[in-house]
């Protein structure tokens, strides 16, 4: 077993909020140059870009999982990674029909586009990805697992879109594979306000909107090899993977 | 003021928790950030909000609430209503938006 290098939430130029550099060449790219060995795709209400930076990933030993960060009705946002492009796809079809019908307007809020590997636009999305879907957080938390992903409440720590600002706490039947915090707060600190806490995983991602601080954070998982279900073994502590930042 | 008489003044829909219909009110507060409701309502004062969420109701027990009113018509989730029942704080339904109700809210209360 040996440590691994995870930064578990990046943005693409899919969000509107994410920078337009964020292609899949140039994060892959970053990774790659920063020794990054497994990321996340997790933009906003959307896993349209996750199975060619994927692919891609592959080509430079880079592993990827696939999924996003879901703003759920009590705008909390949660990032959700599956294994299969054949689930990923249907968690698509769940977000597809859950976000409301509002416009994007590009101009306020930015583009949201899907890109090929030449950095071509292929696609662009509709409807404005950075409201809130139609499901409530259990609701989120019941879909992810059934689809067998991974479920980690984002940025915790933040006063804005997390679980605490949100609702108060977390919820203590809400099944989550790990929480997130950001880079501002060390685990210690964090805890010494939330002890009820102190028995779950947590990890710290950079969040990247732009490409210099993709893999800039990242968390340390101690596991056999690069795969998805070594990942979330690390995340449950089982068998002597384990993880830490 | 008690909590049965702004149920019938505002034509509220009474969700949950009737035992809790003789409560008195001392003012109200409105805002859907759990969060700020813990660190900012006080004791005896009705919330007004759109979360639905079961932890509204461990925060209105924990700040000892008078009652909660969900605007535009929403209903709690089930286990919200349940835990309402069990504490006898009550969860009140107005088809109003918060804007609205806050106001006459405000008006009745100030109004006594």
């Amino acid at each position: 077993m040996r440590t691994f290098k995870v930064d578990l939430h990046i943005h693409t130029v899919l969000s509107p909020c994410g920078d337009l550099e964020m292609s899949p060449v140039n994060i892959v790219k970053k990774a790659k140059e920063r020794g990054i060995d497994i990321i996340g795709i997790s933009d906003h209400n959307s896993t349209l870009h996750a199975p060619l930076i994927k692919k891609m990933a592959a080509e430079q030993g880079v592993l990827v999982m696939m999924g996003a960060e879901v703003t759920t009705k009590e705008e909390v946002h949660c990032l959700c990674f599956f294994e299969t492009e054949e689930k990923l796809a249907l968690f698509q079809m769940y977000l597809e029909k859950h976000l409301p019908h509002i416009p994007n307007d590009s101009n306020k809020f930015g583009y949201q586009v899907v890109v090929n590997k030449e950095e071509e636009i292929v696609e662009e999305v509709e409807w404005l990805l950075i409201t809130g879907i139609n499901q409530s957080i259990d609701e989120l938390e019941k879909k992810v697992h059934e689809l067998d992903g991974l479920f980690i409440p984002a940025h915790i720590n933040k006063m804005q879109n997390s679980v605490i600002s949100q609702l108060g706490f977390l919820p203590f039947d809400l099944n989550v594979d790990a929480i997130e915090i950001t880079r501002h707060i060390s685990k210690k600190t964090f805890l010494e306000k939330n002890t009820y806490l102190k028995d779950k995983t947590f990890i710290k991602s950079s969040d990247a909107h732009c490409i210099d601080l993709v893999g800039d954070v990242y968390t340390e998982f101690f596991m056999n090899e690069a795969s998805f279900n070594e990942v979330k073994m690390a995340l449950r502590n089982e068998e002597g993977r384990k993880v830490d930042f | 003021m008690k909590v049965s008489d702004i149920v019938e003044k505002l034509a509220l829909k009474v969700c949950s928790g009737e035992q809790g219909l003789d409560k008195e009110i001392e003012g109200g507060y409105t805002s859907d950030l759990l969060s700020d409701v813990m660190g900012n309502a006080d004791a005896d004062q009705v919330w007004v909000t759109l979360q639905t969420h079961k932890n509204i109701m461990a925060i209105a027990s924990l700040k000892e609430l008078a009652a909660v009113i969900l605007v535009k018509g929403y209903e709690p989730e089930a286990d919200a209503a349940e835990q309402s029942n069990e504490e006898g704080i009550p969860i009140l339904s107005s088809e109003e938006e918060a804007f609205e109700l806050t106001g006459k809210l405000y008006k009745l209360i100030s109004d006594e």
